[in-house]
C-alpha cells in the first residue's frame, strides 16, 4: 500500500534531502512506524509521548489528522499525508 | 445607516446568499446553501477591525492604555491598518512589525494611517514577526503590545459581534467556516454557537504556504496561538495557494465578489461542506467570512493570467 508523505525541509535530513517519500500502514502511526525503519531518527521528531508533538501538523488529504483521529487516524491507499511546522499564519 | 463616528460603524456586516454557486449541491428538494458574511465591509477593509477595536477598547478600560501610549503589535497586514485607524483617532502612536515578504499594498496603506513600520526576515513568515516583536516589547517596557494571538478580546469581538450577527441573519445556520490565523475568529463565534446553537459545525481553512514560510531552524520554533482551543473547531483543512486562487476567481466571477486571497481558501472548505452535505443528501445554510476584499493582493498577480503562473507568483508570499 503506497502512501504519499510530503517532508518539510527541516526534517528532510532525515529523507535524504528528498521532498517526498513513500510508506505504508493502515493508520498514521503505523505509517509513522513504516517511515522510522527506512528514515531512522524521524519517528522522534514527529512523536512525543505517544502523541504527535506540539508544533507538529500532519494533514491526509488535506484534513488535519487531530481530527480524524490523531495517530490512528485511517489511511488507505493513495491518500496524501502532509506533515508541516506549525507556524503563524493567517491574514493577521 | 448612520453612526456617530469611523469606529463606530465597525460590524453588523451584511450576509449575502450565493445562489449561482449553491446551486450545484441542491437536489431532490434538499437544499444546500451557501453564504458570505462581507466583513470587508468594515471600515478599513477587514474582518480585523473588530478585533482591533476591541483589543483597544480593553486595554484602555484595564488602564493599559493611554493618550500618547505607543502601540506595538506583530501582524502581516490588516490587523495592523486596523490598529492604525483606530490608533490614528484616539491618539496612540503606532509600530507594526511586519515580514517582509508581504504585498506593498499592505505597507503603502500602514504608512498612510501613520503606523510605523519594522520588518522582520521573510524565513520564518508570521513566526518571526511575533518574535521581533516580543524582542521590542521587551526592550520598551513603556510600548504596550496588545498581541492578537494571545489576546482575549480579539475572540471576544467574535463571540459578541460576529456570532450573534450570523445567528440573527440565519437561524438555520449549519456550518460556520472561517480562517485559522489568530484563530480569534474560529474560537469566538464557536464559543457563541456552542452556548447558542451547539449543532453547528465549526471550520477551519488554514492558509499552506510555500516553503519558505515553515522555514524554521528546528521545530521547537513552531507556533500554535495561545488563543488556540482545539476542542472549538469540528475540523481544520490546510488549503494550498492553487485551490485559494481557483476559489477566489470563481466567487467573483459567479457571484460578483471581489475578495481577498485568503476567502479564496475558506470558500475551499466551505464548498468542501456544501459536497458532503449534499452527498449525505442533507440540508445545510453554510456560512463562511470573506475576511477583506481583492483591492490589496492586485500586485501578487493573483486575478489574472493562468492559475499556474498565479501560483507561481504566491510561491514565498504570506498571501493570507
Amino acid at each position: 500500500m503506497a502512501i504519499e508523505v510530503r517532508i518539510p525541509t527541516i526534517l528532510r535530513t532525515y529523507t535524504a534531502g528528498e521532498k517526498s517519500v513513500s510508506g505504508s500502514g493502515g493508520t498514521l502511526a503505523a505509517l509513522i512506524d513504516d517511515l522510522e525503519a527506512n528514515h531512522a531518527g524521524i519517528k522522534d521528531r514527529l512523536i512525543d509521548n505517544g502523541d504527535l508533538r506540539r508544533f507538529v501538523n500532519v494533514y491526509v488529504n488535506d484534513e488535519d489528522v487531530r481530527f480524524l483521529g490523531g495517530l490512528g487516524a485511517e489511511l488507505k491507499d493513495g491518500d496524501q499525508v502532509v506533515v508541516l511546522p506549525a507556524v503563524a499564519g493567517g491574514a493577521s | 445607516m448612520r453612526f456617530d463616528n469611523h469606529l463606530a460603524s465597525v460590524g453588523n456586516t451584511p450576509l449575502v446568499g450565493l445562489p449561482r454557486l449553491s446551486d450545484q449541491f441542491s437536489r431532490g428538494g434538499v437544499e444546500v446553501r451557501l453564504w458570505a458574511k462581507l466583513e470587508d465591509r468594515n471600515p478599513t477593509g477587514s474582518i480585523k477591525d473588530r478585533p482591533a477595536l476591541k483589543m483597544i477598547e480593553q486595554a484602555e478600560k484595564d488602564g493599559l492604555l493611554r493618550p500618547g501610549c505607543t502601540i506595538l503589535e506583530p501582524t502581516s497586514g490588516n490587523t495592523g491598518i486596523s490598529l492604525a485607524m483606530a490608533a490614528k483617532l484616539r491618539g496612540y502612536r503606532i509600530v507594526c512589525v511586519m515580514p517582509e515578504n508581504t504585498s506593498e499594498e499592505r505597507r503603502q496603506l500602514l504608512r498612510m494611517w501613520g503606523a510605523e513600520i519594522v520588518s522582520s526576515p521573510a524565513a520564518g513568515g508570521s513566526n518571526e514577526a511575533v518574535r521581533v516583536a516580543k524582542r521590542h516589547a521587551a526592550e520598551h517596557p513603556d510600548w504596550v503590545m496588545l498581541y492578537q494571538y494571545g489576546n482575549a478580546a480579539n475572540a471576544l469581538a467574535h463571540e459578541e459581534g460576529t456570532g450573534p450577527e450570523l445567528l440573527a441573519d440565519l437561524p438555520s445556520i449549519t456550518h460556520f467556516v472561517a480562517g485559522l490565523g489568530t484563530t480569534g475568529t474560529l474560537m469566538g463565534v464557536s464559543r457563541f454557537f456552542r452556548s447558542a446553537k451547539p449543532d453547528v459545525r465549526i471550520v477551519a481553512a488554514e492558509p499552506r504556504y510555500g516553503e519558505l514560510v515553515y522555514g524554521l531552524r528546528n521545530l521547537d520554533e513552531g507556533f500554535v496561538p495561545e488563543l488556540y482551543d482545539a476542542s472549538l473547531i469540528d475540523t481544520r483543512f490546510s488549503v494550498g495557494p492553487r485551490d485559494a486562487v481557483r476559489r477566489v476567481r470563481e466567487l467573483l466571477e459567479l457571484e460578483g465578489i471581489f475578495a481577498g486571497i485568503s476567502t479564496g481558501a475558506i470558500l475551499h472548505a466551505a464548498l468542501g461542506q456544501a459536497a458532503n452535505a449534499a452527498r449525505d443528501g442533507v440540508a445545510a445554510d453554510i456560512a463562511f467570512v470573506v475576511a477583506d476584499g481583492g483591492w490589496k493582493y492586485l500586485s501578487t498577480g493573483a486575478y489574472e493570467g493562468t492559475i499556474d503562473s498565479a501560483e507561481e507568483s504566491l510561491e514565498g508570499q504570506l498571501w493570507a
